[in-house]
């Protein structure tokens, strides 16, 4: 069985109705149940639970708190090349979108990581669009030879790859594997991937599982919030979430929330995800996945970021350059994949963690020679 | 009659007189360590290599800890034997001492240790001269193993790491203090200062405890509460203090007069 099963499973599952029956009887025995069900996740994602978000997010912080203690890890990203075959509608990087494509050196590579490295940070993660062509494996190892010099973790975001070529670059030094599915929902997967390898939705699908076999010790995924209807989106990345959590007990396994914003060649979100949505969703996944890593990147906004780290968040971008060679290179024409909304430096992020009583963590990982 | 003050355990050679040990992780700011360390008297503590950024002008934890105060590196985020292995080796080259705390967590979900690889670490670690405590699930068999290993004390969990839920382990730990020939210091779940006592009451030689303090309001008053409570259950344990009994047992017995 892979979770493609279980994706099946809920497409004829009648969402709309289950969450319009949803009490606040209901609500609150999920609220106070010590090992949440699948149910008590669809109760906690009803629109019924938006009158318990105080109490959830009580009980979220103290089960955060219980697990990771008052600390924040901070991480950066680093794109490497925007070259891209892929169609995705969303996507800056679209193989349509006309812009001067970019690729480092690994000379630029090693400039990047420095600046990066010089501000505290100690977590990288590496992005690159779809282009096997331009980013062979060859590349991909050579960059992390380079990597392993500034950094004690390396996370990927790169296309999805068969086990062999992952176990390649988690000898060369990755340790963890980001991958989102984007879309759940396969009808619209399909319309917004309309061509390149990514029209695949089931080898996307069970990306993560390749990754976690292959022996990543961290995998992180999630959905797009804006393509697909948000609060079923958030159900079965939840779901997928824990199906990895059973299936892989030694992998840690943590889930963001990228919600869309403008990019270059892009389309309006289909279903905006509200701040308030934003909230519930993550206070929902939480209480379901006590252990489960959430992960906040700079799309989001400063004074937002603010608030979410009393609400169970345990991983923030700094810093982040979304823009090829964006930390050191000045590259004509560079484009970003997506807008940063929280351009605070790594330092001004520090201060904030700091000021809302966490302690920043920039290295949480030792890679092991 | 007993000195409280002449009471001391020995781990590896090196002598301790507070019997609290304390943790690393999980505070608001590192800069709390040093205030907790000084109220406690806490002169063992535990750190996460993964943590440990000597390179960093943001990030030396170590930098918190008093010289007087042993290190006590572990091998936290090491999910197989190998790994732990490797991470002792780390933690002794970059000058962390010879003490070595294995934890070897294969289960993420519910961060219980793995008794297996957590012996094969430890018979590796002994042989190359690393003062090896294994944290681990309470087990009397594991418990002969792991001494047999070369480890110089045993760490069975009271309950689930973080959990605060105390001695749910109660049962195994007490056939493990009266079979153990090694030091046995309790950690992990430990989360109110009176388990903490109850834990040295039943004869512990040490207990380990970091959420309970580093999580609270106030870790320095926390970690004097857990001092305190450590020193009174080991007092207790130490004056012998009279079984549980099922039958009431009055101070005058009734029976007292009758002579043969």
């Amino acid at each position: 069985m892979s979770f493609l099963d279980k994706v099946i499973e809920y497409e004829s599952f009648d969402f709309e109705g289950f969450f319009s029956s949803v009490t606040s009887q209901n609500v609150q025995q999920s609220l106070f149940r010590d090992h949440l069900t699948v149910p008590d996740l669809l109760h906690l994602l009803s629109p019924r639970a938006r009158d318990f978000l105080e109490p959830m997010a009580q009980k979220a912080r103290n089960v955060t708190m219980q697990y990771f203690g008052r600390t924040i890890g901070l991480y950066a990203p680093l794109y490497i090349s925007d070259y891209c075959a892929n169609q995705c509608t969303y996507c800056g990087f679209n193989t349509h979108t006309t812009f001067k494509r970019n690729k480092l050196t690994p000379e630029q590579i090693d400039q990047e990581a420095a600046a990066i490295a010089n501000t505290g940070i100690r977590h990288i993660l590496v992005l690159t669009g779809e282009a096997p062509a331009k980013t062979p494996m060859t590349y991909l190892t050579v960059t992390m030879g380079i990597l392993k010099k500034y950094f004690s973790s390396i996370a990927l975001e790169m296309f999805p790859m068969d086990e062999d070529d992952y176990k390649t670059l988690i000898a060369a030094g990755a340790d963890s594997l980001t991958i989102y599915q984007e879309v759940y929902n396969r009808e619209i997967y399909r319309q917004v991937h309309p061509g390149g390898r990514k029209a695949d939705y089931n080898w996307r699908l069970k990306t993560p599982e390749r990754g976690a076999r292959a022996g990543f010790r961290a995998v992180n995924i999630g959905a797009l919030f804006g393509l697909g209807q948000p609060k079923v989106e958030a159900f079965m990345a939840g779901l997928h979430a824990k199906y990895l959590e059973q299936k892989f007990p030694d992998v840690e396994i943590s889930l963001s929330l990228p919600r869309m914003t403008k990019a270059e060649g892009g389309i309006a979100p289909r279903h905006m995800l509200s701040d308030i949505d934003f909230v519930q969703v993550m206070l929902a996944w939480r209480l379901f996945m006590p252990r489960l890593g959430l992960t906040i990147s700079t799309r989001e906004s400063a004074a937002f970021r603010d608030r979410l780290i009393h609400l169970g968040a345990t991983r923030y971008s700094a810093g982040s350059r979304t823009d090829v060679g964006g930390y050191s290179q000045n590259l004509d024409d560079s484009t970003v994949q997506f807008e940063v909304t929280d351009d605070r430096s790594v330092d001004q992020i520090t201060r904030m963690i700091k000021e809302s009583g966490f302690q920043p963590v920039f290295k949480d990982w030792e890679i092991l020679r | 009659m007993t000195d409280i003050n002449k009471d001391i355990l020995i781990l590896g050679g090196v002598s301790f007189s507070c019997r609290l040990i304390t943790g690393t992780g999980k505070f608001a700011s590192k800069t709390l360590i040093t205030p907790m360390l000084e109220t406690s008297g806490s002169q063992m503590i535990t750190v996460a290599l993964r943590r440990v950024d000597p390179g960093s002008e943001h990030e030396n934890i170590l930098d918190y800890i008093p010289d007087a105060v042993t290190l006590l590196p572990n091998t936290s985020g090491a999910r197989t034997a190998n790994e732990a292995v490797r991470i002792a080796r780390i933690a002794r080259e970059a000058g962390c001492g010879d003490f070595i705390k294995i934890e070897v967590i294969t289960d993420m979900q519910h961060l219980l240790p793995d008794n297996h690889e957590t012996l094969k670490a430890t018979q590796i670690l002994a042989k190359e001269g690393f003062i090896v405590l294994p944290y681990y699930m309470p087990d009397i068999t594991v418990t002969k193993q792991l001494h047999d290993a070369g480890a110089a004390a045993v760490m069975p969990l009271g309950s689930p790491i973080g959990t605060n839920r105390g001695l749910e382990m109660k049962p195994m730990i007490k056939m493990i203090l009266e079979t153990s020939s090694l030091p046995v210091i309790v950690d992990a779940g430990i989360g109110r200062p009176s388990q903490a006592a109850e834990a040295m009451e039943m004869g512990a030689d040490a207990v380990l405890v970091n959420t309970a303090i580093a999580t609270s309001a106030d870790p320095a008053m926390a970690g004097e509460a857990f001092a305190l409570a450590v020193r009174a259950g080991r007092m207790a344990y130490l004056a012998k203090m009279a079984d549980e009994s099922i039958f009431a047992q009055a101070s005058s017995p009734l029976t007292g007069f009758l002579r043969e």
